[in-house]
């Protein structure tokens, strides 16, 4: 849904035509219009669509749930769609993000995209409806057709600057324009200018890494995590066309913005809720946004909060400075490095497992929510060492799976 | 828009502000139940079913799932939100605001209209109320009760129309569709089609995917209308249509896909071998199509009628996709091909289109109808078997318009009744196509299990695995 650091890939949603019967109930539902047919086939077309999950639910057979990870530059068009019996093969491989502390987890070994597409579909590994008690989140409330201007107030650097991760943290005022968000929720931007082929740009997607009531609080404004990508996910240098053109922004441009986005990965509105959170690189912004959220609210608020957060090095943590500074009683933080010199590879779900005895005990609790937000590739990973902290505490992961997803406590954000 | 679950009868109609109207429905109420208990899926009260419920109607709360026994459903009155700029498309009150109320001169017309399509409600529930004896899995007999539960919702749809909008003769009519009977000689539904017999699974799957789908353009058509109610609460109908259609298009599926199989692992195309292995022979499968699809185009009533010309013309029941259509709406001095006999040959003749909006909507129902055809064909070409299923010619087997009467084979070879004699235990599913398929009835409780004449479903109910537990007997 969310792609808080926007690479030249997308996951671009399709219907497959074999389990597809053609009732139109997609078409009707769809606030964006993005879904049309032929006299064969129902397709998406990837430009309107916003990922708003509002056709998912009402379809009746599951045809509806279909996602790909494809280059940007090569979304499946309608016209290709619409000839489709089958849904096409994965692409060629995609590879992992040299640049985030993520053990490729075996499940995906070798499995290239075929693994990472499977994992979108029906079979999610998350929770496909919001926890109970979060807000009711506005979404598409610009679109493509009329999207709307936000003004640039802010840009600064939020890694070290002499390492190669060069991460942006960007403040975007709306002025008197409506945008009520939540944290969790995402936005589109619109980069200018056209592609090789002379079309616009499609919108990319950044998760929001400020609270509700505005990165300054009580103003109308938010705030984006975005890395800049100088190199596609081989390794080749390449221009993120859109995280650089947000990276090079000065205060007073102006931005054409869509959204908001999601409606699912939202945090509960309880003070009681745990938040166990799970993320790489710039996959911090959302839990940035809620852990903010809940220090705001902390004199009323008695849930705990534990973050494990894998990066290559401390210097390319974003907000490094910021997250230390927090009181050790108010969230448990737990940073998994695995690029430190002398030092073996961590990965995040190394640390889960190390305090396992604290994991089982919060995931013991029906108060507690867990969000995961980065790289694709570590979804399985998080998941098996769920699977391994729940086991070794004698519980059954596989009901506790089950309860987590069908109470929407249990969230991926991944991409 | 949301749903008042606190009330006895969920709406979101604001009928509590309604006191006369709400205690009009609360005296219907509990002869539905009564309805419910005599005609609803037979010894099937008690068991917890997994079943959905409408608790809005925006997308995020109309299918929420849970355990439910069928009698504590909550049946209530959902109607798609309204479009306050919302015109009369089509017609010749073309422009004009949609109308909240009946306009006076059309009542008599739009209550035959909701009555005629409230009555084919609880006829499907009737007809299907002992398939839950004989269901081939969990799964299926989970689906079999949703559709149950959803036309019983449909009743309901247009019972408050005609409570809300009809007076005492509305309620009249409401009391009325609960005493017809389907296939009862002295009170019977209205429609042939659901005065016929759903004797076994082939049949109900059958009848889902033509027959229901039958009910989503009727549906589709009344969206459409001028009078805002009826527009807005089929166009919430449709949304739980789809599964009816979804049931039927999937369950034929699953049975050609465990034929096909058969007939690979065994290199035979012979429907004896096949019968003995347990399965349906393609043939038989063909056979129970032409009878299903030639009963279902039936119901879109005579070629050329007066009726849907009035309904057209007074902006009552427009054509499927209305809308979207390019032409001026009002379709006057416009021509429509219809098929007829002349001369001792099939024959088209053009006639003014608006006499002819029942074939134009029969027609737009075939193209629909033909689509899930061919995607069963891909089932068969996928297993490398040469047969294929075919729609059968317009004009076969056909009790309604200027065709009944006369003679055609599914190929559109006009023929006498000598012909027809010699040929149609090719065409219709014989006594023993029927004794054969009802001999492969048996009840499948166990989860995770299938029948041996059909295949497991590609992906579970709500993305639920294929082991869930769709039902508890209790």
């Amino acid at each position: 849904m969310d792609a808080s650091v926007t690479t030249a890939v997308v996951k671009q949603h399709l219907i497959d035509p074999e389990i597809c019967i053609r009732c139109n109930t997609c078409e009707e539902t769809c606030p964006v219009h993005a879904i049309t047919h032929d006299s064969r086939n129902y397709v998406v077309r990837a430009d309107v669509c916003g990922s708003c999950l509002a056709c998912i639910a009402p379809c009746p057979t599951g045809a509806i749930d279909n996602w790909r990870v494809v280059a940007a530059a090569q979304t499946y068009p309608i016209e290709e769609q619409l000839l489709w019996d089958v849904l096409p093969p994965a692409p060629a491989s995609i590879t992992e993000d040299p640049g985030v502390a993520v053990a490729p987890p075996a499940a995906n070994a070798g499995g290239g995209l075929a693994a990472v597409a499977q994992a979108f579909s029906d079979s999610a590994p998350g929770a496909t409806i919001p926890p109970a008690g979060a807000a009711h989140p506005q979404v598409n409330l610009y679109t493509h057709r009329e999207p709307v201007t936000a003004t640039v107030v802010g840009n600064i650097r939020v890694t070290d600057g002499d390492v190669e991760s060069d991460t942006h943290h960007i403040v975007l005022d709306f002025g008197a324009k409506p945008f009520p968000v939540l944290e969790g929720q995402s936005i589109g931007v619109l980069p200018p200018g056209v592609d090789a082929a002379g079309r616009t740009h499609v919108a990319r997607q950044y998760s929001l890494s400020s609270p509700r009531d505005g990165e300054r609080r009580g103003y109308n404004n938010i705030a984006l995590t975005v890395k800049r990508v100088t190199a596609d996910h081989a390794g080749a240098p390449v221009r993120g066309v859109c995280s650089n053109y947000l990276c090079d922004l000065a205060k007073g441009d102006i931005v054409q913005v869509i959204g908001p986005f999601g409606n699912t990965f939202l945090m509960p509105d309880h003070p009681r809720a745990n938040l166990l959170m799970i993320c790489t690189g710039t996959g911090s912004a959302p839990m940035r946004a809620m852990t903010e959220r809940r220090r705001r609210l902390r004199a009323d608020a008695d849930g705990k909060l534990m973050l494990f957060f894998g990066a290559r090095t401390a210097r390319e943590l974003p907000y490094f400075g910021p997250l230390m500074n927090l009181p050790r009683d108010f969230i448990d933080i737990n940073l998994a490095f695995s690029r430190t010199p002398d030092t073996p590879k961590r990965y995040v779900q190394d640390l889960m497992r190390e305090r396992g005895d604290d994991v089982a005990a919060l995931l013991e609790s029906p108060d507690t929510h867990v969000y995961v937000c980065g790289l694709k590739s570590m979804e399985q990973g998080v998941l098996d060492a769920l699977r391994a902290v729940c086991e070794q505490h004698g519980a059954d992961w596989n009901a506790r799976w089950r309860e987590l997803k069908s109470e929407g406590r249990l969230h991926f954000e991944t991409y | 828009m949301s749903i008042d679950y606190a009330q006895k009868i969920p709406n979101n109609v604001n009928l509590s502000e309604d006191r006369a109207l709400q205690r009009a429905l609360e005296h219907w109420q509990p002869n539905y139940i009564e309805w419910w208990r005599e005609m609803g899926p037979d010894g099937s009260q008690d068991f917890d079913v997994y079943l959905r419920t409408a608790v809005s109607v925006d997308p995020s709360g109309w299918a929420h799932f849970d355990y439910l026994k069928m009698p504590d459903y909550r049946w209530g009155i959902f109607l798609a939100a309204p479009d306050p700029a919302r015109q009369v498309n089509f017609g010749e009150h073309k422009g004009e605001a949609a109308w909240q109320d009946v306009p006076g001169e059309h009542r008599a017309n739009l209550r035959r209209i909701i009555v005629t399509q409230g009555d084919t409600e609880p006829a499907s529930v009737e007809q299907q109320r002992h398939l839950g004896l004989t269901a081939p899995s969990q799964y299926d007999l989970r689906n079999l009760f949703q559709v149950n539960v959803e036309e019983g919702r449909h009743l309901w749809a247009m019972v408050y129309l005609l409570h809300r909008y009809f007076g005492r003769d509305g309620r009249e009519e409401a009391e009325a569709l609960l005493q017809r009977r389907s296939g009862d000689t002295d009170h019977p539904r209205i429609l042939g089609a659901f005065n016929e017999r759903t004797p076994d699974w082939l049949a109900f799957f059958m009848f889902t995917y033509f027959t229901d789908r039958d009910g989503k353009f009727q549906l589709c058509a009344l969206a459409e209308s001028g009078f805002d109610p009826l527009a807005r609460t089929t166009k919430f109908m449709l949304t739980e249509e789809a599964h009816h259609m979804f049931v039927g298009e999937s369950g034929v599926a699953r049975v050609i896909q465990r034929t096909c199989e058969a007939m690979r692992e065994h290199k035979s195309e012979d429907p004896a071998t096949l019968r003995a292995l347990g399965v349906i022979d393609l043939p038989t499968i063909q056979r129970y199509l032409n009878f299903h699809y030639s009963v279902t185009i039936d119901l879109f009533g005579a070629d050329q009628s007066s009726n849907a010309a009035i309904f057209y013309g007074a902006g009552l029941k427009g054509r499927f996709e209305e809308t979207k259509r390019a032409d001026d709406h009002v379709l006057k001095g416009m021509t429509y091909p219809i098929l007829e006999v002349a001369g001792g040959k099939l024959t088209e003749r053009a006639v003014p289109m608006l006499n002819a909006l029942n074939e134009v909507l029969r027609d737009d129902y075939i193209k629909d109808s033909m689509g899930g055809v061919a995607r069963w064909n891909k089932v068969i070409e996928k297993h490398g078997v040469a047969f294929r299923l075919q729609v059968p010619h317009k004009a076969f087997n056909r009790r309604i318009g200027t065709l009944a009467g006369h003679h055609v084979t599914p190929d559109g070879q006009l023929v006498d009744e000598a012909t027809w004699q010699a040929g149609v235990r090719q065409w219709l599913p014989t006594d023993e196509d029927r004794a054969y398929v009802a001999s492969l009835m048996g009840r499948v409780t166990e989860r995770a299990r299938y029948a041996n004449w059909i295949s497991p479903p590609v992906v579970g109910i709500n993305r639920q695995p294929l082991d869930f537990e769709y039902i508890r007997f209790n």
